[in-house]
Parts: structure tokens; C-alpha cells; sequence
């Protein structure tokens, strides 16, 4: 669903990588791993059309998108659940209509009434489903943030250290509803730095762990 | 009519997107009242001066006075032969000699009512009616030369015409300055809806990320300013109404300065102020929210 084809990137005139090719098919698990300062958030932001590669090719849903237009960039965003490292919302809304906003800027906020509740259970944010996004915790936040990548059940989810600031039950539990996602069929993608929760989710989903350094891109598995 | 209705009433939801901002809101609500109290004062101006040119146009096209030379011994051959002359051209609807009490009428600002006219050399006047084609004014001084000798025909050209230019340009620098208010009013909503754009950035930012369209970004923008500048200006019309009433009025002095105001259709422009100022905010900040949204992925 989601194809980079020989893509390079770079900041200011220095490449990150080039010649990086991936494919995020239907029902497809990757890990990214690498080290800090590698790309990995540089490589997701490529697959969501945040930035548009310098070479190579990025197809979302078949189309390249360096050919989309605004609105059909937009479209497209609506089929893929983001979570971003720097987690950010709308201050002034609450953490329930935040959750909700990929539906309400879709037009479909009718849709969001029993999905929320069960997805602020889930992620145990009921009790702040109220409060103003500044006054959540760091986890809290991340929760809230992989709350609104799902809600519009999309077809593929990105998330950048999703669990980066949660303890390791409530990791587990986050990953247990990107499993069952993956099982819906959904592409699931996620940018980690954490050995061990690839390795407790070894026997739970087939999942191919990539890692980027020094611009190359390989498959890892075997290191595990 | 549809999309008017739906930016009127608005989508509760894509409103409460973006925060909303207390100083620049008052700003334009006020900025705009001004304007379209501005406005209201150039637009009233401009109509009164219209007005008034057309009356003097009118009043004064259609009637002329001829003086005699004030002597006594041929005072009635005089009158005689001018009014034959009067009447045999064409254009004159009627020419009338004026009594001596209208002729103490008319002097009597001046010297008081015990002028003793009939002692005195006093110009004998005639009253010349023009029918609605009108008279050739040179001809008919050419023959009153020839056959009144010293009689003066006065049909106020010479004072009304720069009177009637007068008017005209204070009509026409009227509606430049409802213009350039209208070019202000642009510019300022451009500024105010840049400035809540760049307030907004992080906003219009997560927006975009979980899929926003940007007219859906747009519309909150537009909407608010829309609304202020159209509110903003209702005020500001009130307020300018309110103010020419402080004008005393005197149709019959028949000036400029006691006409300022609207009369009879004339109140329909007024009107007009808030829905064209809505109109330009809408324009002005649709064109600022694309030209922004545009620099942003
Ligand atoms: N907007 C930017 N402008 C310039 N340089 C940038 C920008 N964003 C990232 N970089 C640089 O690009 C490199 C890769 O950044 P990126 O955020 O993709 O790394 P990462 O692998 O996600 O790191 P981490 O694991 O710490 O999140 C870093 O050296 C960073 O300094
Ligand atoms: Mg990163």
C-alpha cells in the first residue's frame, strides 16, 4: 500500500540515505529500528507525504506522491494512522475530541461515539478523556496520540517510539491492539528503539525488523 | 445562496479547530465599524452633493433675469420693447415684469422695509421663465443689445457653473474614498487573518496530519473574519446614521450643509456597507488561508 522505490533523502545538501526501497503491504508487521540520528522519523514522514523524497519514488495507494495534490494528500492521510514522536494535538480541545479528530476533519464525527469509548478504555485514558492535552503525562500523551492514528480504522499505521514513555504492561497492551489491527489486515510500521518488545512479540505476529544505519537499510532478523 | 447559508451558520466542528483569539477578533470588529462609518459619512456626502447639483441644475436652467437701465423718462418704452423681444423668442415660456413690491421684496435685506423705491433710480427686473427646451442665451442678448440699449440679461450661468463643478467633484472624490476605505478594509483583513494564520500555525499543522482538506482548514478562518468584518461594519453604519442626524436639516436653505444625508432610495446604500465589507474580508481571507496553507505540507 505503501512503496519507497529507490527514495534518497537529506538535510541541507547531506543525504541520509538513497537507493532506500520498502513496501508496506496489506497484512505486513515492520519494526525500524537504527540509531538515534539514522532517519528513522525522516523515513516515516517520506511514507505519509510529510516530506517528499528528492529521489526515487514514494507510491501511497499506488499513486506517486510527488503527484498529489493537496486534497488528495489529505485523502490519502486519512487512510494512514500516525503516531508522531513529538506527539502533538490541539490545546484547546479535549483529549476525547482530539482522539476524535481525524473523524470530525473527515466529516464523519457521528461515526466517533461508540469507537471512542472503547478505544479511551482501551488505552486507559477514560478518566482524562475531559482534560486539555497539556495536562497529560508523557505516556498519557503517547496513548492518546496511538488512540487517534486508529480510530479511523486505517489501512496502514505508522508509529514513531510509540511506546517510548509508557511501562511495560501498558507497551504490551498498546501492542496487542496493533497485533489485532495487523490481523484485521492492516499494514502496521513501527520505529523503535526497543529490543525486547520486538523480541516479546516474536511469537505473537510475523513481524520483519528492519534497521537503518549509516544510510542502508537491512533486514535484521537474524540478530535477534 | 447555499455556501452563504452554510458560512453563516458555520460547522460547529471545524470552528472549534481553531482556538479563538480574543485581540485580533476585537481588532477587525472594530477596525471594520470604523470603516463603514466612514463610509456612511463619504457615501452621504457624496449623494448630498449630487442631489444639490441636480436641484441648482434644474432650478437655475429654467429661469434668468433681465435688468433695465434704471430711467425713469423711458422706464415703459423700455420694458415694452424687451418684453415684445421676450416674447417673440423661442425657448421664453413667460416673462414677467417684477412689481415694485417684489423689487422692495428683494431689497429689503438690505436697506430695510422703508425704502422709498419710488423716489429712488431702482433697475426695473424681469423675470424670464425658460420652457424645457430652452433658450439660445448669446442670440437673445445679441438682439436685447440692438433693441433694449443697456438691458442686461443675468441667467446665472456665470455663477452656477462652477458651482455645478464644485459638486460634481466632491461627488466623484466621495466615491474614491469609499473606495479606498474598501482597499483599507482589505488590506487590514489581510494583515489581521495573516496574523491569526501564523498564531494558528501549530494548529493548521496537526491538522493537516490527520488529514485535513484545506478548504475545511480554510472555512474556520473565513468564517470569523467574514462574520467580524460584516458585524463590525452593521455598527459602524449605525453609528454613522447616527451621527448625520446630528446634522440640522433645512431643505429649504437648499446648501450643501443642511442637506447632508439619504433621502428616499438613497437609504438603500447604506445598506449595502456590511454585506460588501463581509464580502471583502471573505475574499481577502480566503486568498491570505490558501496562500498560507500552501507553504505547509
Ligand atoms: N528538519 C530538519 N532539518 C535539518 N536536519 C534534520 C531535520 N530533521 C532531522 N534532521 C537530521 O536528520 C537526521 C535524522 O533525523 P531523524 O529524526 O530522522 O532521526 P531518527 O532516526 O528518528 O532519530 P531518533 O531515534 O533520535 O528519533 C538527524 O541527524 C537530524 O539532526
Ligand atoms: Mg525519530
Amino acid at each position: 500500500m505503501i512503496e519507497l522505490d529507490k527514495v534518497s533523502y537529506g538535510y541541507g545538501g547531506t543525504a541520509l540515505f538513497s537507493q532506500l526501497s520498502l513496501s508496506l503491504a496489506p497484512g505486513s508487521f515492520h519494526f525500524l529500528t537504527g540509531p538515534s540520528g539514522a532517519g528513522k522519523t525522516t523515513l516515516l514522514r517520506l511514507c505519509y507525504a510529510d516530506l517528499l523524497a528528492m529521489g526515487g519514488q514514494v507510491r501511497l495507494f499506488g499513486q506517486d506522491a510527488a503527484q498529489l495534490d493537496r486534497d488528495a494528500v489529505a485523502l490519502a492521510r486519512r487512510r494512514i494512522g500516525v503516531v508522531h514522536q513529538d506527539c502533538q494535538f490541539l490545546d484547546h480541545l479535549s483529549v476525547a475530541e482530539n482522539i476524535a479528530l481525524p473523524l470530525t476533519v473527515a466529516n464523519r464525527a457521528n461515526e466517533a461515539a461508540g469507537n471512542l469509548e472503547e478505544l479511551l478504555t482501551w488505552v486507559g485514558l477514560g478518566p482524562q478523556a475531559g482534560q486539555l492535552p497539556p495536562e497529560l503525562s508523557g505516556g498519557e500523551r503517547q496513548r492518546a496520540a496511538l488512540a487517534r492514528a486508529v480510530i479511523m480504522s486505517p489501512d496502514v499505521i505508522i508509529a514513531d517510539e510509540p511506546t517510548g514513555n509508557v511501562d511495560w504492561d501498558m507497551a504490551q497492551r498498546l501492542l496487542t491492539l496493533l497485533v489485532e489491527l495487523n490481523k484485521m489486515g492492516k499494514a502496521v510500521l513501527i520505529a523503535t528503539h526497543d529490543m525486547n518488545m520486538i523480541r516479546s512479540l516474536k511469537s505473537d505476529v510475523q513481524a520483519s525488523v528492519l534497521r537503518l544505519k549509516d544510510g542502508q537499510l537491512t533486514q535484521a532478523g537474524a540478530a535477534l | 445562496m447555499k455556501a452563504v447559508l452554510d458560512l453563516i451558520i458555520g460547522d460547529p466542528h471545524a470552528d472549534r479547530a481553531v482556538p479563538p483569539t480574543g485581540l485580533t477578533a476585537r481588532l477587525t470588529v472594530f477596525a471594520a465599524c470604523v470603516m463603514a462609518f466612514l463610509a456612511v459619512i463619504a457615501l452621504a456626502l457624496s449623494l448630498s452633493a449630487g442631489r444639490v447639483a441636480d436641484r441648482w441644475a434644474d432650478d437655475l436652467a429654467q429661469s434668468a433675469t433681465l435688468r433695465l437701465p434704471a430711467d425713469p423718462a423711458q422706464a415703459d418704452a423700455l420694458l415694452l420693447s424687451a418684453l415684445e423681444v421676450l416674447q417673440t423668442t423661442p425657448g421664453v415660456a413667460s416673462a414677467r415684469a417684477l412689481s415694485p413690491q417684489e423689487q422692495q421684496a428683494l431689497l429689503e435685506p438690505w436697506f430695510g422695509p422703508d425704502l422709498p423705491l419710488d423716489t429712488l433710480p431702482i433697475p426695473q427686473l424681469v423675470e424670464v421663465i425658460a420652457d424645457d427646451t430652452g433658450y439660445d442665451a448669446a442670440g437673445l442678448r445679441a438682439r436685447l443689445s440692438g433693441q433694449v440699449p443697456g438691458a442686461v440679461l443675468d441667467d446665472h450661468s456665470n455663477w452656477r457653473e462652477p458651482l455645478l463643478a464644485a459638486a460634481s467633484r466632491v461627488r466623484l472624490i466621495g466615491w474614491c474614498v469609499i473606495l479606498l476605505i474598501g482597499a483599507v478594509v482589505a488590506a487590514m483583513i489581510t494583515l489581521a487573518a495573516q496574523a491569526s494564520l501564523n498564531a494558528n500555525a501549530q494548529v493548521i499543522r496537526v491538522l493537516r496530519l490527520v488529514g485535513a482538506r484545506d478548504v475545511y482548514i480554510a472555512r474556520a478562518f473565513v468564517r470569523r473574519f467574514t462574520l467580524r468584518a460584516g458585524l463590525g461594519a452593521v455598527g459602524g453604519v449605525i453609528l454613522g446614521l447616527l451621527a448625520l442626524q446630528l446634522i440640522p436639516q433645512d431643505e429649504d436653505v437648499g446648501g450643501l450643509l443642511t442637506n447632508i444625508g439619504f433621502q428616499g432610495a438613497g437609504w438603500l446604500w447604506p445598506l449595502v456597507i456590511p454585506p460588501l465589507s463581509a464580502i471583502v474580508a471573505f475574499v481577502a481571507t480566503r486568498a491570505a488561508a490558501f496562500a498560507r496553507l500552501k507553504e505547509q505540507t
